[in-house]
């Protein structure tokens, strides 16, 4: 969507502030639409059958103004089910970008049983914790190396047995892809692909089974045009495309210059007709280094520079932490809403039960080193006081620095929030290791009523930081 | 729908029994419907059954069995959304197998793609010279040319005239570092001269940055008479273009850095850093009277970047051509997306014609060190996956850390990591065409063996 005024929204709306979407008007709603924060479909006077008369028109001319500039295209069904596209902007800071490129890790056909499960539950149950939510894995994209239909099928249902996560089926042969389909369809996975040579066959299937495909034509945009035209007017609309990805040499250039142009026509220059989302295969790298870590590395580099630019959905291979782990943060911060806060509220918040006995800690209120300390203490159930102390949303080193966090700051903060220290039984505090020069200071200005303790540099220390440290000794 | 019927063949029959139109049906004329899944009208279920083109047909059966009271409205119930009528049953599938009406054509459809070049970007990077040869007043070997971007980094609207180069940290006492880091340097780290040959002939760094800290009062208040001669150690040990750094100390720093600028006369050296935090009119001053190139920190704020950007132009006198920008390195997991969109934010600015922004970028890659996920252990989360080996995690997070920052238009790096140089190096100069290997065919992806 290109719009950003809700009253030229509004005019496709009914207007009579009927209330039942939640908002108080229509106008409000209208500006929920802008932000991104509501969807059509919760304006339900709007699709009700016997306003079709009255709001057909209308409806038809939202849906177009509000469609997003790179197309929406729904891979998985249920809760599983992913949005791949749907970016309205070139750059984050424009607005934001919605839809992190879904990871779907590969297995074979080849993998004995054994080894295929293994590697699929460490697919499904790879997580870490980041700002207060958890990171996942989105998808397992299933490979055919033996060409055999059969093993390719029995394969898919093996994988289908273990997850319930969302599947990409990788083959060119149309026989590969239909066995698959056949154990998998209900669950809408994404084919991949249509290419020059098989792309009739793969429509029909694309057709018969329901299911999103991708067109691969590598290196040859006009090719890949042409067959996106050719699909569309075959009434198939779920489309994913693949570019190309090259791993390297002169072509590696090519292929950002590719997926930049893509996504610069579809959200920059509005061209309607081929505005699918992109896939990238960063997987790719494997074919250019047999040593583990050379491999694990390029694939992330290759991952970092596609989340970056352009690519709504990614095919990988490397579950070693060293490479998912950077990626995972890399498209978490790319994919982080620019607009939304990134402070919390300063003050004194409890962790735990703490008593007067208890420890109390204290950092800046930039949400990430806020979460931070405080799922460090929660996960190592230290029964403590957090001070968030207000710099603005600028972390501590960066603070201290910068000036935005001082002694006398952190004495108000304390008083502000009504920390009496005369009511602990330790009277002190704990600074964080990034701000231990204002320790001498502190206390000078508390007269030495009150003791402050230099806490470790990282929060993560605070465990073994406790055990050598706390109590203080008096 | 053994007999075949056609619109006119309709249209002619709804004319003798004299119906003229139904409603939301125009008979007179060319008529078009589409039938559009999930959207009022004809369902999708109903267009599955009978494709697109007898559908048309059929959708004025309907209006005409409706306009006679039939109740076929069960046939065009629409599905909620789209998406969910998809995936079809098998035998849907079936079903629709049988159905002739979708049609594959017999060869591709012509098609030419063309996109255009950002029309908004006129302003050209300001180019800055690192070093200076003899022939220029200074003593290095050869000079590095930064800056100069027409575009956004690695877009095709023009070519990278500059690639990004790598500056290698060296410090003027033993610091603490993270183990992946330490054991390059453990060799060399009581000496500066050594520590810099080393970072450049084994690990390829194209630059040198001397920090002075042992300056700060609270470390060991070296005297910055005393400080400097450790830049001229350096600059005698290798002849690539160097970068200073003082401690961070505001107060101190004033008066190494200005000192550090007179020893590296003429070198056009890059000296880090004037901020607002201290006297930027001294450190500019300094840089602009020495040919010394000024690096102008400040923290993830555009405003406060044009600020200080403009005073040390206007007020302290530096030259357009000597000014580099620090905007801030937030790194990998810490922060990024604020640096990111920072620099992406002032490069774009520069480009579409803001002259207190059109100058090249600096970071300060080596602050992914500063992140636990480069360097602890083990996650302090119990309940993360396994975090692996720590000494593969932390290279990949100042790689990571510094590409991310390249394709928002970063053009010198600093850096510590011999492994994390190495793939910065080789990703930019990839990106800019530069690395020449032949591309294996990329089809075989599917049935390669991994």
């Amino acid at each position: 969507m290109k719009e950003s005024s809700p009253l030229n929204l509004y005019k496709f709306l009914p207007q009579t502030n009927c209330g039942e979407c939640g908002e108080q008007t229509c106008m409000a709603f209208a500006a929920g639409l802008i932000a991104r924060e509501r969807a059509i479909e919760e304006c339900k006077p709007l699709f009700e059958e016997k306003n079709q008369k009255k709001y057909g028109k209308k409806l038809a001319s939202l849906k177009e103004v509000i469609a997003p500039e790179v197309a929406l295209v729904y891979v998985g069904t249920g809760d599983r089910q992913l949005k791949v596209g749907g970016e309205d902007v070139m750059y984050r800071h424009q607005m934001t970008f919605f839809n992190k490129p879904p990871f779907a890790y590969d297995v074979t056909d080849a993998m004995n049983e054994a080894d295929l499960v293994e590697r699929v539950k460490l697919i499904d149950t790879w997580r870490k914790f980041y700002i207060g939510n958890w990171e996942e894995v989105e998808m397992v994209a299933v490979r055919s190396v033996t060409g055999d239909a059969d093993k390719f099928a029995k394969c898919v249902k093996k994988v289908m047995e273990n997850t319930e996560k969302p599947l990409i089926l990788c083959s060119f042969d149309p026989k590969v892809l239909k066995a698959g389909l056949e154990v998998s369809a209900a669950k809408r996975p994404l084919i991949y692909a249509a290419t020059k040579d098989n792309w009739k066959e793969v429509a029909q299937l694309a057709y018969d089974y329901k299911v999103p495909v991708t067109l691969s034509v590598p290196f040859d945009l006009d090719g890949l045009k042409s067959m996106a035209l050719t699909f569309k007017e075959m009434g198939l609309e779920d489309l994913v495309l693949d570019p190309g990805t090259a791993p390297n040499g002169e072509k590696l250039q090519e292929s950002l210059q590719n997926f930049i142009k893509l996504r610069r026509a579809a959200t920059e220059e509005g061209q309607k007709d081929f505005n699918y989302p992109v896939m990238a295969l960063p997987i790719n790298a494997w074919m250019t280094s047999e040593d583990p870590v050379r491999g694990a590395y390029w694939e992330s580099v290759l991952a970092a520079t596609f989340v970056i630019r352009g690519a709504d959905i990614m095919i990988r291979h490397s579950m070693e932490p060293h490479s998912v782990m950077p990626d995972m943060h890399l498209r978490f911060n790319i994919y982080t809403d620019p607009r939304t806060p990134v402070q919390v509220k300063p003050g004194l918040n409890k962790v735990g039960n703490p008593t007067e006995d208890s420890p109390i800690f204290l950092t800046t209120n930039f949400a990430l080193t806020y979460y931070t300390v405080e799922s460090d203490l929660a996960s190592n159930n230290i029964d403590s006081y957090l001070l968030a102390v207000n710099t603005d949303g600028i972390g501590v080193q960066a603070s201290v620095a910068g000036g935005q966090i001082t002694p006398s700051k952190i004495k108000d903060a304390f008083a502000e929030a009504g920390v009496d220290f005369e009511k602990t039984s330790h009277k002190s505090f704990i600074l964080p290791g990034m701000a231990a020069k204002f320790s001498g200071e502190l206390e000078d200005l508390y007269q030495f009523k009150v003791k402050a303790l230099v806490g470790p540099e990282d929060s993560g220390r605070i465990p073994g930081w406790m055990e050598k440290q706390w109590p203080p000794k008096k | 729908m053994g007999e075949k019927i056609n619109i006119s063949d309709l249209n002619k029959q709804l004319a003798e029994m004299d119906v003229k139109s139904l409603e939301g049906v125009t008979i007179e004329g060319d008529i078009e419907l589409e039938i559009d899944a999930g959207a009022a009208g004809a369902g999708p279920l109903f267009a599955y059954y009978f494709g697109e083109e007898v559908a048309k047909v059929a959708v004025q059966l309907v209006n005409m069995a409706k306009a006679f009271g039939y109740p076929v409205e069960s046939l065009l119930q629409p599905v909620a959304v789209a998406q969910a009528i998809s995936p079809a049953p098998a035998e849907l599938a079936k079903a629709a197998a049988t159905v002739p009406a979708f049609k594959i054509p017999d060869t591709l459809a012509s098609a030419k793609f063309s996109v255009g070049t950002d029309k908004t970007w006129k302003t050209q990077i300001e180019e800055v010279q690192l070093g200076a040869t003899k022939a220029d007043g200074g003593s290095r070997g050869h000079v590095i040319k930064i800056g100069g971007e027409k575009a956004m980094p690695f877009f095709f609207d023009a070519a990278m005239p500059n690639r990004p180069v790598v500056t290698i940290d060296v410090f003027d006492m033993p610091i603490g570092m993270a183990k992946a880091v330490k054991m390059h340097y453990e060799d060399v780290m009581n000496d500066p001269a050594d520590w810099a040959k080393k970072a450049v002939k084994e690990f390829g760094a194209d630059l040198v940055t001397t920090h002075l800290i042992s300056t700060d009062p609270l470390i060991k208040d070296t005297s910055a008479k005393e400080a400097v001669k450790v830049v001229e150690d350096v600059l005698q040990a290798v002849d690539v273009p160097i970068v200073i750094g003082g401690s961070g100390n505001p107060e101190k720093d004033v008066e190494v850095l200005t000192k550090a600028s007179e020893v590296a006369q003429g070198e056009r050296a890059l000296i880090a850093s004037a901020s607002l935090n201290l006297d930027w009119e001294a450190i500019g001053k300094s840089c602009a009277e020495n040919n010394n190139v000024c690096l102008a920190w400040t923290q993830l704020e555009i405003n406060a970047q044009k600020e200080l950007d403009r005073k040390l132009m206007k007020v302290a006198g530096v030259p357009r051509d000597s000014i580099v920008m620090d905007p801030t390195t937030a790194a990998l997991a810490y922060g990024m997306d604020f640096a990111y969109s920072n620099m992406e934010r002032i490069r774009l600015g520069g480009l579409k014609g803001d002259l207190e922004l059109s100058f090249p970028m600096s970071s300060g890659t080596t602050n992914a060190w500063g992140v636990r996920e480069a360097w602890m252990v083990n996650s302090p989360n119990k309940d993360d996956s396994s975090w692996g080996d720590r000494m593969l995690r932390g290279p990949i997070w100042e790689i990571l850390t510094g590409f991310s920052l390249a394709m928002a238009g970063v053009d010198i790096f600093m850096m510590m990591n011999p492994i994390a140089v190495a793939y910065l190096q080789e990703i930019t100069q990839s990106l800019m065409g530069l690395v020449k290997a032949e591309t294996p065919d990329t089809t075989n992806w599917i049935s390669m063996e991994v």
